[in-house]
Protein backbone atom coordinates (compact mmCIF):
# COMPACT_ATOMS: atom_id res chain seq x y z
CA UNK A 1 0.00 0.00 0.00
CA UNK A 2 1.96 2.70 -1.36
CA UNK A 3 -0.47 5.89 -0.67
CA UNK A 4 -1.43 4.90 2.62
CA UNK A 5 -0.47 6.51 5.73
CA UNK A 6 1.84 4.04 7.67
CA UNK A 7 -0.36 2.24 9.83
CA UNK A 8 1.19 1.62 13.87
CA UNK A 9 2.41 -2.14 14.24
CA UNK A 10 -0.28 -4.24 15.82
CA UNK A 11 1.52 -4.60 19.17
CA UNK A 12 1.14 -0.71 19.48
CA UNK A 13 -2.62 -1.24 20.21
CA UNK A 14 -3.24 -2.33 23.66
CA UNK A 15 -4.83 -4.97 24.17
CA UNK A 16 -7.30 -3.18 26.58
CA UNK A 17 -8.27 -1.23 23.45
CA UNK A 18 -8.70 -4.24 21.50
CA UNK A 19 -10.68 -5.65 23.96
CA UNK A 20 -13.01 -2.74 24.74
CA UNK A 21 -13.23 -2.38 21.47
CA UNK A 22 -14.28 -5.93 20.11
CA UNK A 23 -16.60 -5.99 23.16
CA UNK A 24 -18.54 -2.89 22.77
CA UNK A 25 -19.27 -4.31 18.70
CA UNK A 26 -20.46 -7.46 20.23
CA UNK A 27 -22.44 -5.56 22.75
CA UNK A 28 -23.76 -3.23 19.77
CA UNK A 29 -24.67 -6.50 18.15
CA UNK A 30 -26.55 -8.39 20.70
CA UNK A 31 -28.61 -5.79 21.82
CA UNK A 32 -30.06 -5.55 18.04
CA UNK A 33 -30.73 -8.89 18.17
CA UNK A 34 -32.34 -8.85 21.55
CA UNK A 35 -34.61 -5.96 19.94
CA UNK A 36 -35.51 -8.45 17.09
CA UNK A 37 -36.02 -11.39 18.71
CA UNK A 38 -39.48 -10.68 20.23
CA UNK A 39 -40.44 -8.78 17.33
CA UNK A 40 -39.73 -11.73 15.16
CA UNK A 41 -41.22 -14.10 17.43
CA UNK A 42 -44.61 -12.08 18.33
CA UNK A 43 -45.38 -11.86 14.25
CA UNK A 44 -44.48 -15.56 13.08
CA UNK A 45 -46.60 -16.94 16.24
CA UNK A 46 -49.61 -14.76 15.07
CA UNK A 47 -48.84 -16.07 11.64
CA UNK A 48 -48.73 -19.79 13.16
CA UNK A 49 -51.55 -19.33 15.13
CA UNK A 50 -53.55 -16.82 12.84
CA UNK A 51 -53.39 -17.62 9.34
CA UNK A 52 -55.44 -20.72 9.19
CA UNK A 53 -58.36 -18.85 10.54
CA UNK A 54 -58.01 -16.34 7.58
CA UNK A 55 -59.95 -16.78 4.86
CA UNK A 56 -62.66 -14.63 2.20
CA UNK A 57 -65.41 -15.40 5.05
CA UNK A 58 -63.16 -13.71 7.56
CA UNK A 59 -62.61 -10.84 5.45
CA UNK A 60 -66.01 -10.37 4.41
CA UNK A 61 -68.84 -11.25 6.93
CA UNK A 62 -69.75 -9.64 9.98
CA UNK A 63 -69.48 -12.02 13.60
CA UNK A 64 -71.85 -15.03 13.65
CA UNK A 65 -73.58 -15.40 17.42
CA UNK A 66 -71.88 -17.02 20.36
CA UNK A 67 -71.54 -21.26 19.17
CA UNK A 68 -72.84 -20.80 15.82
CA UNK A 69 -68.90 -21.08 13.29
CA UNK A 70 -68.02 -19.35 11.38
CA UNK A 71 -68.77 -15.45 10.73
CA UNK A 72 -65.64 -12.78 10.05
CA UNK A 73 -64.46 -9.68 11.25
CA UNK A 74 -64.87 -7.40 8.33
CA UNK A 75 -66.89 -4.87 10.35
CA UNK A 76 -64.42 -4.70 12.53
CA UNK A 77 -61.53 -4.10 10.06
CA UNK A 78 -63.85 -1.24 8.55
CA UNK A 79 -64.69 0.09 11.77
CA UNK A 80 -60.75 0.52 13.04
CA UNK A 81 -60.23 2.19 9.42
CA UNK A 82 -63.35 4.17 10.26
CA UNK A 83 -61.91 5.42 13.88
CA UNK A 84 -58.44 5.50 12.75
CA UNK A 85 -59.42 8.09 9.97
CA UNK A 86 -61.05 10.52 12.47
CA UNK A 87 -57.53 10.17 14.76
CA UNK A 88 -56.04 10.81 11.84
CA UNK A 89 -57.88 14.09 10.90
CA UNK A 90 -57.86 15.23 14.42
CA UNK A 91 -54.22 14.17 15.48
CA UNK A 92 -52.39 15.08 12.74
CA UNK A 93 -52.89 18.73 12.27
CA UNK A 94 -53.58 19.43 15.97
CA UNK A 95 -49.91 17.64 15.89
CA UNK A 96 -48.07 19.36 13.47
CA UNK A 97 -49.19 22.45 14.07
CA UNK A 98 -48.49 22.70 17.91
CA UNK A 99 -45.16 21.29 16.54
CA UNK A 100 -44.29 23.80 14.36
CA UNK A 101 -45.47 26.51 17.13
CA UNK A 102 -43.12 24.91 19.49
CA UNK A 103 -40.43 25.18 16.72
CA UNK A 104 -40.65 28.36 15.19
CA UNK A 105 -42.08 30.36 17.77
CA UNK A 106 -42.37 28.88 21.25
CA UNK A 107 -39.34 29.32 22.53
CA UNK A 108 -41.14 31.05 25.76
CA UNK A 109 -42.94 30.15 28.76
CA UNK A 110 -46.27 28.95 27.19
CA UNK A 111 -44.42 27.01 24.23
CA UNK A 112 -42.32 25.52 27.96
CA UNK A 113 -45.97 24.80 29.14
CA UNK A 114 -46.99 23.44 26.38
CA UNK A 115 -44.10 21.48 25.69
CA UNK A 116 -44.27 19.82 29.22
CA UNK A 117 -48.47 19.27 28.74
CA UNK A 118 -47.78 16.86 26.03
CA UNK A 119 -44.56 15.35 27.76
CA UNK A 120 -47.16 14.08 30.42
CA UNK A 121 -49.95 13.46 27.87
CA UNK A 122 -47.76 10.91 26.42
CA UNK A 123 -47.54 9.27 29.57
CA UNK A 124 -51.08 9.21 30.80
CA UNK A 125 -52.83 5.60 30.09
CA UNK A 126 -54.73 5.10 27.34
CA UNK A 127 -57.56 4.19 29.42
CA UNK A 128 -57.59 7.59 31.21
CA UNK A 129 -57.64 8.82 27.44
CA UNK A 130 -60.59 6.49 26.46
CA UNK A 131 -62.26 8.31 30.03
CA UNK A 132 -61.47 11.59 28.83
CA UNK A 133 -62.80 10.93 25.37
CA UNK A 134 -66.34 9.44 27.49
CA UNK A 135 -66.99 12.41 29.16
CA UNK A 136 -66.27 14.86 26.88
CA UNK A 137 -67.81 13.18 23.62
CA UNK A 138 -69.71 10.32 24.98
CA UNK A 139 -71.68 11.85 27.63
CA UNK A 140 -73.15 14.89 25.99
CA UNK A 141 -74.18 12.57 23.03
CA UNK A 142 -75.62 9.83 25.05
CA UNK A 143 -74.63 7.39 23.41
CA UNK A 144 -71.24 5.46 21.89
CA UNK A 145 -69.14 6.21 18.68
CA UNK A 146 -67.23 5.63 16.24
CA UNK A 147 -66.91 9.51 16.54
CA UNK A 148 -65.58 9.40 20.03
CA UNK A 149 -63.48 6.40 19.61
CA UNK A 150 -61.47 8.60 17.01
CA UNK A 151 -61.42 11.55 19.33
CA UNK A 152 -59.72 9.14 22.01
CA UNK A 153 -57.50 8.13 19.84
CA UNK A 154 -56.45 11.39 18.25
CA UNK A 155 -55.50 12.86 21.34
CA UNK A 156 -53.27 10.23 22.05
CA UNK A 157 -51.49 10.84 18.36
CA UNK A 158 -51.08 14.41 19.13
CA UNK A 159 -47.78 14.93 21.71
CA UNK A 160 -45.86 12.43 19.60
CA UNK A 161 -46.50 14.30 16.58
CA UNK A 162 -46.20 17.55 18.45
CA UNK A 163 -42.93 16.43 19.84
CA UNK A 164 -41.53 14.90 16.71
CA UNK A 165 -42.57 17.98 14.55
CA UNK A 166 -40.69 20.19 16.79
CA UNK A 167 -37.44 18.32 17.10
CA UNK A 168 -37.39 17.52 13.08
CA UNK A 169 -38.11 21.53 12.66
CA UNK A 170 -35.14 22.62 15.08
CA UNK A 171 -32.92 20.07 12.70
CA UNK A 172 -33.53 22.56 9.97
CA UNK A 173 -30.29 24.69 9.83
CA UNK A 174 -31.28 28.24 10.00
CA UNK A 175 -29.52 29.56 6.88
CA UNK A 176 -32.15 27.71 5.05
CA UNK A 177 -35.08 29.71 6.71
CA UNK A 178 -32.30 33.20 5.82
CA UNK A 179 -31.99 32.05 2.65
CA UNK A 180 -35.87 32.18 2.44
CA UNK A 181 -36.43 35.24 4.28
CA UNK A 182 -33.63 36.72 1.91
CA UNK A 183 -35.59 35.94 -1.48
CA UNK A 184 -38.80 38.22 0.24
CA UNK A 185 -40.39 34.80 1.07
CA UNK A 186 -43.11 35.42 3.91
CA UNK A 187 -42.40 33.67 7.25
CA UNK A 188 -45.63 31.82 7.32
CA UNK A 189 -44.74 30.75 3.55
CA UNK A 190 -40.96 29.46 4.48
CA UNK A 191 -42.34 27.82 7.68
CA UNK A 192 -44.60 25.60 5.71
CA UNK A 193 -42.98 25.38 1.87
CA UNK A 194 -39.33 25.44 3.30
CA UNK A 195 -38.81 24.23 7.14
CA UNK A 196 -41.49 21.44 6.91
CA UNK A 197 -40.62 20.19 3.94
CA UNK A 198 -36.92 20.35 4.82
CA UNK A 199 -37.81 18.36 7.76
CA UNK A 200 -40.66 16.09 6.14
CA UNK A 201 -38.92 12.89 6.12
CA UNK A 202 -38.73 12.92 9.83
CA UNK A 203 -42.29 14.36 10.37
CA UNK A 204 -43.48 11.38 8.69
CA UNK A 205 -42.06 9.15 10.33
CA UNK A 206 -43.53 10.62 13.82
CA UNK A 207 -46.95 10.55 12.21
CA UNK A 208 -46.54 7.23 11.73
CA UNK A 209 -45.12 6.11 15.05
CA UNK A 210 -48.23 7.79 16.33
CA UNK A 211 -50.26 6.15 13.99
CA UNK A 212 -49.57 2.71 14.27
CA UNK A 213 -49.18 3.43 18.45
CA UNK A 214 -52.60 4.01 18.44
CA UNK A 215 -54.04 1.93 15.84
CA UNK A 216 -53.65 -0.92 18.28
CA UNK A 217 -55.16 0.59 20.97
CA UNK A 218 -58.30 -1.27 22.91
CA UNK A 219 -58.52 0.20 26.51
CA UNK A 220 -59.61 3.81 25.02
CA UNK A 221 -62.02 2.23 22.69
CA UNK A 222 -64.15 0.66 25.33
CA UNK A 223 -66.39 2.76 26.72
CA UNK A 224 -65.91 5.32 23.65
CA UNK A 225 -66.32 2.63 20.31
CA UNK A 226 -67.40 0.35 22.19
CA UNK A 227 -67.63 -2.41 19.76
CA UNK A 228 -70.69 -3.09 17.17
CA UNK A 229 -71.73 -7.45 15.77
CA UNK A 230 -73.47 -5.56 12.85
CA UNK A 231 -72.27 -3.06 10.35
CA UNK A 232 -72.07 0.16 10.87
CA UNK A 233 -70.72 3.27 8.91
CA UNK A 234 -72.21 5.99 10.51
CA UNK A 235 -70.05 8.08 12.94
CA UNK A 236 -72.02 8.99 15.48
CA UNK A 237 -73.19 5.28 15.59
CA UNK A 238 -70.99 2.13 17.96
CA UNK A 239 -68.65 0.48 15.81
CA UNK A 240 -66.75 -2.70 16.26
CA UNK A 241 -62.92 -2.41 15.56
CA UNK A 242 -60.41 -5.55 15.40
CA UNK A 243 -58.73 -4.78 18.94
CA UNK A 244 -61.82 -4.71 20.75
CA UNK A 245 -62.97 -7.61 19.12
CA UNK A 246 -59.50 -9.69 19.18
CA UNK A 247 -59.82 -8.88 22.69
CA UNK A 248 -63.97 -9.71 23.07
CA UNK A 249 -62.79 -13.09 21.31
CA UNK A 250 -59.64 -13.82 23.18
CA UNK A 251 -61.36 -13.86 26.82
CA UNK A 252 -64.35 -15.68 25.83
CA UNK A 253 -64.76 -19.44 26.41
CA UNK A 254 -65.30 -20.73 22.10
CA UNK A 255 -62.11 -22.30 20.86
CA UNK A 256 -63.75 -20.98 17.32
CA UNK A 257 -63.24 -17.64 18.58
CA UNK A 258 -59.85 -17.63 20.24
CA UNK A 259 -58.70 -19.15 16.30
CA UNK A 260 -60.88 -15.67 15.07
CA UNK A 261 -58.93 -13.70 17.49
CA UNK A 262 -55.71 -14.61 16.61
CA UNK A 263 -56.97 -14.42 13.00
CA UNK A 264 -58.09 -10.44 13.61
CA UNK A 265 -54.95 -9.73 15.64
CA UNK A 266 -52.73 -10.91 12.18
CA UNK A 267 -55.13 -8.83 10.21
CA UNK A 268 -54.54 -5.75 12.11
CA UNK A 269 -50.52 -5.74 12.21
CA UNK A 270 -50.86 -6.30 8.62
CA UNK A 271 -52.77 -3.56 7.96
CA UNK A 272 -50.47 -1.55 10.19
CA UNK A 273 -47.64 -2.56 8.14
CA UNK A 274 -49.28 -2.23 5.05
CA UNK A 275 -50.56 1.62 5.95
CA UNK A 276 -46.74 2.38 6.92
CA UNK A 277 -44.75 0.87 4.07
CA UNK A 278 -47.73 2.57 1.68
CA UNK A 279 -47.02 5.94 3.29
CA UNK A 280 -43.25 5.36 2.80
CA UNK A 281 -43.57 4.81 -0.21
CA UNK A 282 -45.59 7.30 -1.47
CA UNK A 283 -43.81 9.64 0.33
CA UNK A 284 -40.35 8.67 -0.89
CA UNK A 285 -41.46 8.93 -4.53
CA UNK A 286 -40.42 12.25 -5.90
CA UNK A 287 -37.83 13.05 -3.12
CA UNK A 288 -34.14 14.14 -4.57
CA UNK A 289 -31.55 11.61 -3.19
CA UNK A 290 -28.50 14.75 -2.79
CA UNK A 291 -25.32 14.34 -0.29
CA UNK A 292 -26.16 17.28 2.06
CA UNK B 1 -30.97 48.36 -14.17
CA UNK B 2 -29.54 48.54 -10.71
CA UNK B 3 -29.89 51.49 -8.38
CA UNK B 4 -27.83 53.95 -5.70
CA UNK B 5 -27.74 53.23 -2.20
CA UNK B 6 -28.28 56.06 0.41
CA UNK B 7 -27.32 54.99 3.96
CA UNK B 8 -27.62 58.12 6.74
CA UNK B 9 -27.16 57.98 10.28
CA UNK B 10 -27.73 54.21 10.16
CA UNK B 11 -27.16 52.38 13.99
CA UNK B 12 -27.71 48.83 14.61
CA UNK B 13 -27.94 46.85 17.81
CA UNK B 14 -27.47 43.18 19.07
CA UNK B 15 -29.82 43.66 22.41
CA UNK B 16 -27.83 46.46 24.43
CA UNK B 17 -24.47 46.50 22.73
CA UNK B 18 -24.59 48.98 19.70
CA UNK B 19 -22.31 47.51 16.87
CA UNK B 20 -23.21 50.17 13.87
CA UNK B 21 -22.22 53.74 14.81
CA UNK B 22 -23.87 56.21 12.86
CA UNK B 23 -23.07 55.04 9.38
CA UNK B 24 -22.94 56.96 6.22
CA UNK B 25 -22.52 55.81 3.13
CA UNK B 26 -23.58 56.06 -0.18
CA UNK B 27 -23.03 53.02 -3.26
CA UNK B 28 -23.01 54.22 -6.82
CA UNK B 29 -25.46 52.32 -8.91
CA UNK B 30 -23.95 49.26 -11.34
CA UNK B 31 -20.53 49.22 -9.65
CA UNK B 32 -19.09 46.91 -6.92
CA UNK B 33 -18.59 48.05 -3.57
CA UNK B 34 -16.57 45.73 -1.19
CA UNK B 35 -16.72 46.20 2.38
CA UNK B 36 -13.84 45.51 4.35
CA UNK B 37 -12.67 44.99 7.86
CA UNK B 38 -11.22 42.69 10.90
CA UNK B 39 -13.54 40.30 12.30
CA UNK B 40 -16.56 41.91 14.19
CA UNK B 41 -16.18 45.52 12.68
CA UNK B 42 -20.14 45.13 12.06
CA UNK B 43 -19.17 44.39 7.91
CA UNK B 44 -21.61 41.54 7.55
CA UNK B 45 -23.99 43.65 10.02
CA UNK B 46 -24.27 46.28 8.01
CA UNK B 47 -25.10 44.92 4.92
CA UNK B 48 -28.18 42.84 6.79
CA UNK B 49 -29.48 45.91 7.73
CA UNK B 50 -29.86 47.11 3.80
CA UNK B 51 -32.67 44.36 3.45
CA UNK B 52 -33.34 44.04 6.58
CA UNK B 53 -32.63 40.65 7.78
CA UNK B 54 -30.94 41.61 10.60
CA UNK B 55 -33.97 42.59 12.32
CA UNK B 56 -34.61 38.96 12.24
CA UNK B 57 -32.53 37.89 14.55
CA UNK B 58 -34.01 37.97 18.16
CA UNK B 59 -33.45 41.40 20.12
CA UNK B 60 -31.57 42.47 17.03
CA UNK B 61 -32.63 46.34 15.78
CA UNK B 62 -31.55 49.24 13.63
CA UNK B 63 -32.50 52.48 13.20
CA UNK B 64 -31.59 55.36 10.55
CA UNK B 65 -32.43 56.28 7.05
CA UNK B 66 -31.83 53.58 3.95
CA UNK B 67 -32.60 54.50 0.87
CA UNK B 68 -32.09 52.33 -2.44
CA UNK B 69 -33.21 53.58 -5.17
CA UNK B 70 -36.85 55.61 -4.06
CA UNK B 71 -37.24 53.07 -2.04
CA UNK B 72 -37.32 53.79 1.94
CA UNK B 73 -35.80 51.00 3.78
CA UNK B 74 -36.60 51.91 6.87
CA UNK B 75 -39.46 54.20 6.51
CA UNK B 76 -42.88 54.06 8.31
CA UNK B 77 -45.13 51.74 5.60
CA UNK B 78 -42.04 49.54 4.63
CA UNK B 79 -42.64 46.00 4.42
CA UNK B 80 -39.54 44.06 5.47
CA UNK B 81 -40.83 40.89 2.76
CA UNK B 82 -41.00 43.64 0.04
CA UNK B 83 -37.35 44.69 0.93
CA UNK B 84 -36.04 41.82 0.74
CA UNK B 85 -37.85 40.90 -2.45
CA UNK B 86 -36.40 43.54 -4.47
CA UNK B 87 -32.51 43.07 -2.67
CA UNK B 88 -30.89 40.11 -3.39
CA UNK B 89 -28.58 38.53 -1.15
CA UNK B 90 -26.14 35.79 -1.37
CA UNK B 91 -24.80 34.29 2.14
CA UNK B 92 -21.17 33.33 3.40
CA UNK B 93 -22.02 29.36 3.57
CA UNK B 94 -24.01 27.83 -0.01
CA UNK B 95 -27.25 26.98 2.29
CA UNK B 96 -29.58 25.61 -1.22
CA UNK B 97 -33.01 24.10 -0.41
CA UNK B 98 -31.68 20.80 0.59
CA UNK B 99 -35.05 19.02 -0.68
CA UNK B 100 -35.57 20.68 -3.81
CA UNK B 101 -34.01 20.04 -7.25
CA UNK B 102 -31.80 22.53 -9.03
CA UNK B 103 -34.76 24.01 -11.19
CA UNK B 104 -36.96 24.17 -7.89
CA UNK B 105 -33.95 26.11 -6.15
CA UNK B 106 -33.85 28.73 -8.44
CA UNK B 107 -37.58 29.05 -9.08
CA UNK B 108 -38.40 29.13 -5.28
CA UNK B 109 -38.44 32.84 -4.72
CA UNK B 110 -40.38 33.03 -7.42
CA UNK B 111 -43.34 30.34 -7.06
CA UNK B 112 -43.51 31.04 -3.12
CA UNK B 113 -44.75 34.75 -4.28
CA UNK B 114 -46.89 33.21 -6.21
CA UNK B 115 -45.55 32.97 -9.40
CA UNK B 116 -47.27 30.82 -11.64
CA UNK B 117 -46.81 31.50 -15.28
CA UNK B 118 -44.58 28.12 -16.22
CA UNK B 119 -43.07 29.57 -19.64
CA UNK B 120 -41.87 32.79 -17.98
CA UNK B 121 -40.63 30.26 -14.55
CA UNK B 122 -38.83 27.98 -17.13
CA UNK B 123 -37.34 31.26 -18.81
CA UNK B 124 -35.97 33.09 -15.81
CA UNK B 125 -35.09 30.19 -14.21
CA UNK B 126 -32.64 29.52 -16.71
CA UNK B 127 -31.65 33.23 -17.35
CA UNK B 128 -30.56 33.30 -13.58
CA UNK B 129 -28.20 30.10 -14.31
CA UNK B 130 -26.76 31.67 -16.93
CA UNK B 131 -25.72 34.96 -15.46
CA UNK B 132 -24.58 32.86 -12.63
CA UNK B 133 -22.51 30.51 -15.34
CA UNK B 134 -23.80 27.52 -14.62
CA UNK B 135 -26.08 26.75 -16.99
CA UNK B 136 -23.93 24.62 -18.71
CA UNK B 137 -22.90 22.29 -15.99
CA UNK B 138 -26.26 21.57 -14.95
CA UNK B 139 -29.06 21.77 -17.51
CA UNK B 140 -29.42 18.50 -18.17
CA UNK B 141 -29.84 17.26 -14.32
CA UNK B 142 -32.37 20.82 -13.62
CA UNK B 143 -35.25 18.39 -12.29
CA UNK B 144 -33.88 15.28 -11.32
CA UNK B 145 -30.47 16.46 -9.14
CA UNK B 146 -31.01 17.90 -5.91
CA UNK B 147 -29.53 21.19 -5.37
CA UNK B 148 -27.83 19.86 -2.15
CA UNK B 149 -25.91 17.05 -4.63
CA UNK B 150 -23.86 19.42 -6.34
CA UNK B 151 -20.13 20.95 -5.23
CA UNK B 152 -19.35 23.69 -2.69
CA UNK B 153 -18.53 26.39 -5.29
CA UNK B 154 -21.57 24.93 -7.94
CA UNK B 155 -24.15 25.23 -4.46
CA UNK B 156 -22.78 28.79 -3.99
CA UNK B 157 -23.71 30.01 -7.88
CA UNK B 158 -27.18 27.89 -7.22
CA UNK B 159 -27.89 30.54 -4.44
CA UNK B 160 -26.76 33.40 -6.80
CA UNK B 161 -29.39 32.23 -9.25
CA UNK B 162 -32.03 32.16 -6.86
CA UNK B 163 -31.27 35.31 -5.49
CA UNK B 164 -31.16 36.45 -9.27
CA UNK B 165 -34.23 35.05 -10.16
CA UNK B 166 -36.39 37.68 -8.74
CA UNK B 167 -35.04 39.92 -10.23
CA UNK B 168 -33.72 42.41 -7.61
CA UNK B 169 -32.25 46.05 -8.16
CA UNK B 170 -28.83 45.15 -5.48
CA UNK B 171 -27.04 42.18 -4.58
CA UNK B 172 -25.80 41.83 -1.60
CA UNK B 173 -23.03 39.55 -0.52
CA UNK B 174 -21.89 38.48 3.01
CA UNK B 175 -18.46 36.61 1.97
CA UNK B 176 -19.62 34.66 -1.25
CA UNK B 177 -16.58 33.25 -1.83
CA UNK B 178 -14.80 32.44 1.73
CA UNK B 179 -15.90 28.75 2.00
CA UNK B 180 -14.87 28.02 -1.15
CA UNK B 181 -11.62 27.05 -2.99
CA UNK B 182 -9.66 29.35 -5.19
CA UNK B 183 -11.06 27.53 -8.90
CA UNK B 184 -14.35 28.64 -7.74
CA UNK B 185 -13.58 31.48 -6.03
CA UNK B 186 -12.18 32.89 -8.99
CA UNK B 187 -15.84 31.71 -10.81
CA UNK B 188 -17.23 33.41 -8.02
CA UNK B 189 -15.35 36.71 -8.64
CA UNK B 190 -15.90 37.11 -12.75
CA UNK B 191 -19.36 36.66 -12.33
CA UNK B 192 -19.35 39.61 -9.74
CA UNK B 193 -17.87 41.88 -12.42
CA UNK B 194 -20.26 40.33 -15.14
CA UNK B 195 -23.27 40.92 -12.69
CA UNK B 196 -22.69 44.73 -12.33
CA UNK B 197 -24.24 45.48 -15.63
CA UNK B 198 -27.20 44.44 -14.78
CA UNK B 199 -27.35 45.00 -10.67
CA UNK B 200 -25.52 47.15 -7.88
CA UNK B 201 -23.22 44.74 -6.12
CA UNK B 202 -22.01 45.40 -2.36
CA UNK B 203 -19.64 42.49 -1.05
CA UNK B 204 -18.43 41.72 2.22
CA UNK B 205 -14.94 39.92 2.07
CA UNK B 206 -12.48 39.31 4.90
CA UNK B 207 -9.98 38.86 1.77
CA UNK B 208 -8.76 42.27 0.50
CA UNK B 209 -7.09 41.18 -3.06
CA UNK B 210 -10.38 40.09 -3.61
CA UNK B 211 -11.37 43.11 -3.11
CA UNK B 212 -8.95 45.03 -4.94
CA UNK B 213 -10.15 42.46 -7.44
CA UNK B 214 -13.43 42.65 -7.94
CA UNK B 215 -14.23 46.69 -6.11
CA UNK B 216 -14.28 49.90 -7.66
CA UNK B 217 -15.24 51.26 -4.39
CA UNK B 218 -13.96 50.12 -0.68
CA UNK B 219 -15.42 50.63 2.31
CA UNK B 220 -12.92 49.80 5.75
CA UNK B 221 -15.12 49.14 8.94
CA UNK B 222 -13.44 49.27 12.53
CA UNK B 223 -14.97 48.74 15.45
CA UNK B 224 -18.50 49.42 14.14
CA UNK B 225 -17.54 52.72 12.41
CA UNK B 226 -16.95 53.48 8.40
CA UNK B 227 -13.51 54.88 8.82
CA UNK B 228 -12.91 55.10 5.76
CA UNK B 229 -14.64 55.15 2.02
CA UNK B 230 -13.60 55.46 -0.75
CA UNK B 231 -12.70 54.09 -4.64
CA UNK B 232 -10.64 50.38 -4.02
CA UNK B 233 -7.05 51.85 -5.63
CA UNK B 234 -7.08 55.29 -3.30
CA UNK B 235 -7.95 52.90 -0.25
CA UNK B 236 -5.17 50.05 -1.20
CA UNK B 237 -2.19 52.66 -2.33
CA UNK B 238 -3.02 56.14 -0.35
CA UNK B 239 -5.74 55.76 2.05
CA UNK B 240 -6.26 59.06 4.08
CA UNK B 241 -6.86 57.36 7.70
CA UNK B 242 -3.42 55.82 9.48
CA UNK B 243 -6.10 52.68 10.71
CA UNK B 244 -6.90 51.86 7.14
CA UNK B 245 -3.00 51.96 6.56
CA UNK B 246 -2.36 49.82 9.16
CA UNK B 247 -5.07 47.23 8.46
CA UNK B 248 -4.48 47.07 5.03
CA UNK B 249 -0.71 46.76 5.66
CA UNK B 250 -1.53 43.70 7.57
CA UNK B 251 -0.69 45.39 11.07
CA UNK B 252 -3.85 44.04 12.71
CA UNK B 253 -6.85 42.35 11.43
Amino acid sequence: MPNSAPTPAPQAVSLWRRFSNQGATVFAVLAAILVLVPLLAIFVYLVIKGVGSINLAFLTNTPKPPGEAGGGMANGIVGTGLILAVASVIGLPLGIGSGIYLAEYGRNRFGDLIRFTADVLNGVPSIVIGIAAYSLVVVPQKHFSAFSGGVALGIMMIPTIARATEEMLLMVPNVVREAAYGLGIPKWRTTLSISLRTASAGVITGCMLAFARVAGETAPLLFTAFGNQFWNLKLNQPTAALSLQVFTYAISPYDDWHKQAWAGALILILLIVGAVAAVRITTSRGMLKGGA
Amino acid sequence: MGVGIEVRGLNAWYGKNLSLKAIDMTVLANHVTAVIGPSGCGKSTFVRCLNRMHETIPEARAEGSVKIGEMDVYGSGSDPVEVRRRIGMVFQKPNPFPTMSIYGNVAAGLKLNGFRNRKQMDELVERSLKLAALWEEVKDNLHKKSGASLSGGQQQRLCIARALAVEPEVLLMDEPASALDPISTSKIEELIFQLKQHYTVVIVTHNMQQAARVAEFTGFFLMGSLIEYDKTEKIFTTPADKRTEDYITGRFG
